[in-house]
């Protein structure tokens, strides 16, 4: 547990909250990235400027914390292959079940959203349980 | 116009949100994940902290509301049912998650890093995306699924 930082992680999700809160309440959309994302590649009507400013204003957020001297953490390694693998699945899992982190783990989830609730124990007791492999094969 | 810059707004948010709680660190996400290992709960916090805000102000405001504040429809479902396509497409999800410790909400935030790593991500998820919506339109077989035999028009 010497790694727990629970200030800083309540803090960063009371700004996913007011985020998911701010676009809803102003446009009716919903703040689930891999459908903000997918879309961009299936450009419908009045659907492509919204989430690119919003992919937009993701990316710069970086630029606006570095002043304040919050940088982005060294990535572990680890081998392409594995980046590759877990991008597709990530991709092909993320649209087949309709969300990800975002779009089931909090709007879903704060909406009380039966699918949600079940997707969001899904996602995580696989993610816990192929870490838990991962950890019994020494490769994590 | 307004929608576009609630979008950036909101969009920046949410990417330090990312970022200050450390979401982006695959490394802290795998610590979460390993329950049975040297367990890091942090980003339960980071959950709790989202919904925190979002419940509330979702049940005690949005709802009440026919429409959004620019006049828009709310985008939210309303479908109730668990199909085997939710829970398949979360258990992938949940694979690959656990496979390098992205999701899509940190690897976006994190592009501007200018990291490989994070290019070859969202590079194979953009093209998951992709195999996933020729699949749902029945256009394409997945290994071990087959073809999708209902077409809908995702």
């Amino acid at each position: 547990m010497e790694n727990f930082t629970p200030w800083s992680a309540l803090a960063g999700g009371a700004l996913l909250g007011l985020s998911a809160s701010l676009l809803m309440l102003f446009t009716g959309k919903i703040a689930g990235i891999s459908g903000i994302i997918g879309g961009l590649l299936n450009p419908q009507k009045g659907e492509f400027k919204w989430r690119l400013a919003f992919t937009v204003g993701m990316v710069i957020s970086l630029f606006i914390l570095i002043p304040f001297a919050i940088e982005l953490p060294a990535l572990i390694k680890q081998p392409v292959v594995q980046i590759i693998i877990a991008g597709l699945l990530v991709g092909i899992g993320t649209r087949l079940g309709n969300g990800c982190t975002s779009g089931h783990g909090i709007i879903g989830l704060g909406r009380f959203s039966k699918r949600s609730l079940v997707a969001t124990s899904v996602f995580m007791s696989v993610a816990a349980f192929v870490v838990f492999i991962r950890q019994q094969f020494g490769i994590l | 116009m307004l929608k576009v810059i609630i979008a950036l707004i909101a969009g920046i948010l949410f990417g330090a949100g990312m970022i200050i709680s450390d979401m982006v660190s695959p490394a802290k996400v795998l610590g979460f994940l390993n329950i049975s290992g040297n367990w890091d709960p942090s980003l339960a916090f980071v959950m709790g902290g989202a919904l925190a805000v979002f419940t509330p102000v979702y049940h005690l405001i949005i709802k009440k509301r026919s429409h959004a504040i620019n006049g828009e429809k709310f985008s939210y479902t309303s479908k109730t049912e668990i199909d085997p396509t939710l829970i398949a497409g979360a258990a992938i999800f949940g694979a690959g998650w656990g496979v390098a410790g992205f999701c899509p909400g940190p690897a976006v935030a994190s592009i501007g890093g200018g990291s490989t790593t994070v290019f070859i991500f969202i590079l194979s998820m953009l093209t998951g995306i992709v195999i996933a919506k020729h699949y749902l339109q029945g256009r394409l077989p997945l290994p071990l699924i087959g073809r999708r035999k209902k077409t809908c028009s995702l």
